[in-house]
């Protein structure tokens, strides 16, 4: 996957009603009818948003000229969100380790008899 | 522009430009206390890092602009990871700009971090935005499997869908 291709994908999920025609489609393929229904949006809107969703591989569609069903393509979402998964785990597991550090610290500081003003030890 | 949404528990990390990286996360303690425990070596020591093994072997940090910070961690097998820079920016309790060079980079260049503190009802959002020298620099590091020691293990799908709803 190339950076810039990852631009498209990660710029295609930061929109919600994007976000949830991708949930939508993890339950299994859907014509734009059936993907509008539950938006307060036109079927040209949604279209719109299809037409990003596709450019970014997050969506493809049927060859049903009718229908042309969408699909979520799992892999390429997978992929994307890999790309910043172990950098967030990584931090993840580090702001844990402060978040602890930090409970010591906030009871410790109760106990501690009110002094004017702790200084900083440089 | 890009911006990503991979959000997932209470940390959030985005990519605002194609040069940076940022993180967002919510602790619950007044921002004092994150203050000190983002600048006083004996505090720093206990959480940056280390976990999976590794410890903080040395943590020297001369708070003030032009001053150095220098880190160093130890694996459980011994091998040692440094790094350091100089703070450009000190407005305590709220904000800190640093360089960031490692010994062993596996990026081009130098990367400024920027940390900024705001506090609401006793709880403060911490944002860290490093800003690498060139796009592929950042793109290197978001790409390199950082050595945590954790196992990727879940469905990385599933965990996208959940933090959807």
């Amino acid at each position: 996957m190339t950076p810039q291709s990852l631009d498209a994908t990660f710029a295609a999920l930061a929109d919600p009603t994007r976000r949830a025609i991708l949930a939508r489609l993890a339950s299994g393929e859907a014509s734009v009818t059936e993907l509008a229904a539950p938006f307060a949006m036109s079927q040209p809107a949604i279209s719109k948003h299809l037409k990003v969703l596709e450019r970014a591989g997050l969506v493809s569609r049927g060859r049903d000229a009718q229908r042309r069903p969408c699909r979520l393509e799992a892999g390429r979402m997978a992929e994307a969100s890999e790309w910043l998964e172990n950098y967030r785990r990584f931090w993840e597991e580090t702001y844990e380790r402060l978040d602890a550090l930090l409970e010591e610290m906030k009871t410790k500081a109760a106990k501690r008899p009110r002094k004017k003003k702790r200084g900083d030890r440089r | 522009m890009s911006n990503a949404v991979r959000t997932t528990g209470k940390l959030q990390v985005t990519t605002p430009s194609d040069r940076e990286i940022a993180m967002m996360r919510v602790f619950d303690a007044p921002r004092k206390l994150v203050y000190d425990a983002l600048t006083k070596p004996e505090l720093v020591k206990r959480w940056l890092g280390v976990f999976g093994g590794h410890t903080m072997e040395v943590c020297e940090i001369d708070l003030k602009v032009g001053g150095k910070y220098r880190y160093v961690w130890r694996n459980k097998d011994g091998s040692k990871m440094g790094m350091g820079g100089v703070f450009k920016e000190i407005v305590p309790p709220q904000r800190i700009v640093t360089t960031e060079k490692f010994d062993e980079s596996w990026y081009p260049g130098e990367a400024v971090d920027t940390v900024t503190l705001t506090e609401q009802g006793g709880k403060t959002t911490m944002t860290t935005t490093v800003l690498y020298e060139s796009k592929e620099a950042r793109d290197g590091v978001l790409k390199s499997p950082m050595d945590t020691g954790v196992a990727a293990s879940y469905d990385t799908l599933d965990g996208v869908l959940k933090s959807m709803r």
